[in-house]
């Protein structure tokens, strides 16, 4: 007689199916409901808080009704341009690297785990060194220090991502450029990295949108100003540092004002995210199919 | 023909000009982990030559006697730590499962763009929300329903105040999911799909495909992404200071306001008044540079071991 698979055993296989079946929906469901939670909240109490004098007020003293973010905002652009301006080309370069030269040598093996290792280092220890480095010997805060310490947050990310670009440029493209006789470092700039331009632009601007909401790196390199920034070598108000002293702050038009800027601040970071993404049609880390 | 090869003579060492300098770009990577490392001793001598390794077991942190002993902060970044991978693994993985074996392929990119869009919103902001939001709720709602229903386990014990290490574990393991999930799904596309057929083929539920054919295959990349979000986790600085209460004290509930290596950083740096203090937080800061280092370092590889491994199999 023919061996035949019980039917309870049957069925409690089906059971366990829907019931881990269910438990993956259940567990997305769990997953997105703080997302939608936390942008309707934001949005609701930003919009409400939002005027333009938000835009255009440097903050006023407790007790006063108005004021604004706006030297916040232009502190923020003066550090965010300074930390991609040091960053993003000591990445891409990184990144050249890796790719035209290092190959699978050893020496790039060990930058490639060195600069994932960094990706993984606390944003507080960045600024901890920026301040051992900058603020110490200069005896002051400053926007330079807060710039440097995005700046080294950026560069493992950029190399990350210009590598895994260049390696999108088909070999043959280099090989036609390198037999007309064009020099390699020609050949690089002008057919490699032009051809891979729109990936690395993309992940240039995702270190972008990292680094644009940290806070915990400014707290003692920028260290905040009630004023208007006025020199690269003085403590400088940024929009996060600001938000945070807002919403610990025990006053009811502060929470608002921090509201208002969360609600810029995470404006201006989706907006880029998903600029990228419908630009280039790529998932924001390593994401889509 | 001179104009030529003297033109090939500048190429040349314009070739190696631009090699050397990206050479130096990528040297750079290194010069940086160095320079942190070399500045974080130096500024933290102070403190190091002071207490030594009794640093690390010392639980009193009273500035005002000079007397700095890092235990409540590594009690209090251990515990929310693991509190956060506890709450976010099992989700993160349903998710990741979710999204690579189960999800019809329209859904699957807006998913993954969602659970990454979590990734995107600053720390600062998730502080803010759970400030305003969370707390209260955990005051007036999950604080008392916990103390009534588990009020037995001892681990909620003490007044509720909202705010504290639960708390802070719930935010964190909102932000570390989905490093945990992203790293995750790369880990289980590296799968060869002869597994999962083959696995289908012997007549296995999608449920058994994906624990024979998927999770047995991907673990070790898996308990890579896990060991990432735990680096993730104990660096995290500006929500769980804004909610975990900071009182250094070791928590004796879940209940109770901690404090973390990060967040005392984050409070009591520019406060630091005399030399001592603040080698001391140079020091927690160059424990926590160390300890991620670390972290990382072996995660990248376990990752490494599955994603490599398997796309040198399926070629």
């Amino acid at each position: 007689m023919p061996h035949r698979p019980s039917r309870i055993n049957v069925g409690r296989r089906q059971i366990a199916n829907h019931l881990f079946t269910g438990l993956a929906v259940l567990s997305t469901i769990l997953v997105i409901a703080p997302l939608f939670a936390i942008l309707v909240y934001l949005l609701f109490q930003g919009v409400r808080s939002l005027n333009v004098a938000f835009f255009t007020h440097l903050p006023r003293p407790v007790g006063e009704a108005g004021g604004g973010m706006a030297n916040s905002i232009a502190g923020s652009g003066i550090i965010l341009s300074l930390a991609s301006l040091i960053g993003i080309p000591v990445g891409i370069g990184a990144g050249i690297y890796l790719y035209e030269y290092g190959g699978d040598r050893p020496l790039a093996n060990m930058i490639r785990f060195t600069a994932d290792v960094l990706n993984g280092v606390p944003s507080i220890v960045m600024g901890i060194a920026a301040y051992s480095l900058i603020v110490v010997p200069q005896k002051h805060f400053s926007a330079l220090a807060a710039g440097v310490a995005l700046a080294i947050m950026m560069v493992p990310t950029v190399t990350r991502t210009t590598e895994e670009m260049l390696a999108t440029v088909p070999n043959a493209i280099r090989e036609a450029a390198l037999g007309l006789g064009i020099p390699k470092w020609r050949t690089v700039m002008t057919v490699s990295l032009k051809t891979a331009s729109p990936g690395i632009i993309t992940g240039c601007m995702l270190a972008f949108a990292r680094i644009a909401g940290e806070t915990a790196p400014l707290l003692f390199t920028a260290f905040g100003n009630q004023f208007w920034p006025s020199s690269l070598n003085e403590p400088i108000a940024a929009l996060p540092l600001q938000i945070f002293v807002y919403a610990v702050s025990p006053y009811d038009e502060w929470h608002r004002l921090a509201w208002a800027g969360a609600l810029v601040l995470i404006v201006m970071i989706m907006v880029s995210v998903t600029l990228v993404r419908v630009v280039t049609g790529r998932g924001m880390l390593k994401g889509g199919h | 023909m001179r104009r030529f090869l003297e033109q090939r003579g500048s190429g040349a060492v314009a070739d190696r000009t631009f090699a050397a300098l990206m050479l130096g770009c990528a040297l750079s990577i290194f010069a940086i982990v160095a320079l942190i490392l070399g500045i974080l001793i130096l500024r933290s001598r102070l403190s190091l030559h002071e207490f030594g390794f009794k640093f690390f077991l010392q639980s009193d942190w009273d500035p005002v006697r000079g007397s700095f002993g890092a235990v409540p902060f590594i009690w209090g970044t251990l515990a929310s730590a693991f509190l956060s991978l506890l709450i976010a693994v099992p989700l993160a993985l349903g998710v990741a499962i979710f999204i690579n074996e189960m999800c019809p392929r329209a859904l699957r990119a807006p998913i993954a763009f969602l659970t990454e869009l979590l990734a995107a919103i600053p720390s600062v902001v998730y502080g803010l929300w759970a400030i305003f939001v969370l707390v209260p709720i955990m005051r007036r709602s999950v604080g008392p329903f916990l103390k009534t229903f588990f009020g037995w386990t001892g681990l909620f014990r003490g007044p509720n105040f909202g705010i504290g290490l639960l708390t802070s574990s719930i935010i964190l393991a909102i932000m570390v999911l989905p490093v945990i999930s992203s790293i995750a799904r790369d880990v289980m596309k590296a799968v060869p799909n002869t597994q999962r057929e083959g696995v289908l083929a012997l007549g296995a539920t999608r449920w058994e495909m994906v624990r024979i054919g998927v999770l047995r295959n991907a673990r070790i990349g898996i308990v890579g992404a896990v060991i990432l979000g735990l680096g993730r986790a104990l660096g995290e600085t500006m929500a769980v200071t804004m909610v975990i209460g900071n009182h250094a004290a070791i928590p004796k509930s879940l209940f109770s306001p901690a404090y973390t290596l990060a967040s005392v950083i984050a409070n009591e740096f520019t406060e630091a008044t005399g030399d001592l203090y603040l080698s001391a937080l140079i020091e927690i800061g160059l424990a926590l540079f160390l300890v991620t280092i670390v972290v990382n370092a072996i995660a990248r590889l376990l990752v490494f071991m599955v994603t490599r491994g398997n796309t040198a199999r399926a070629v």
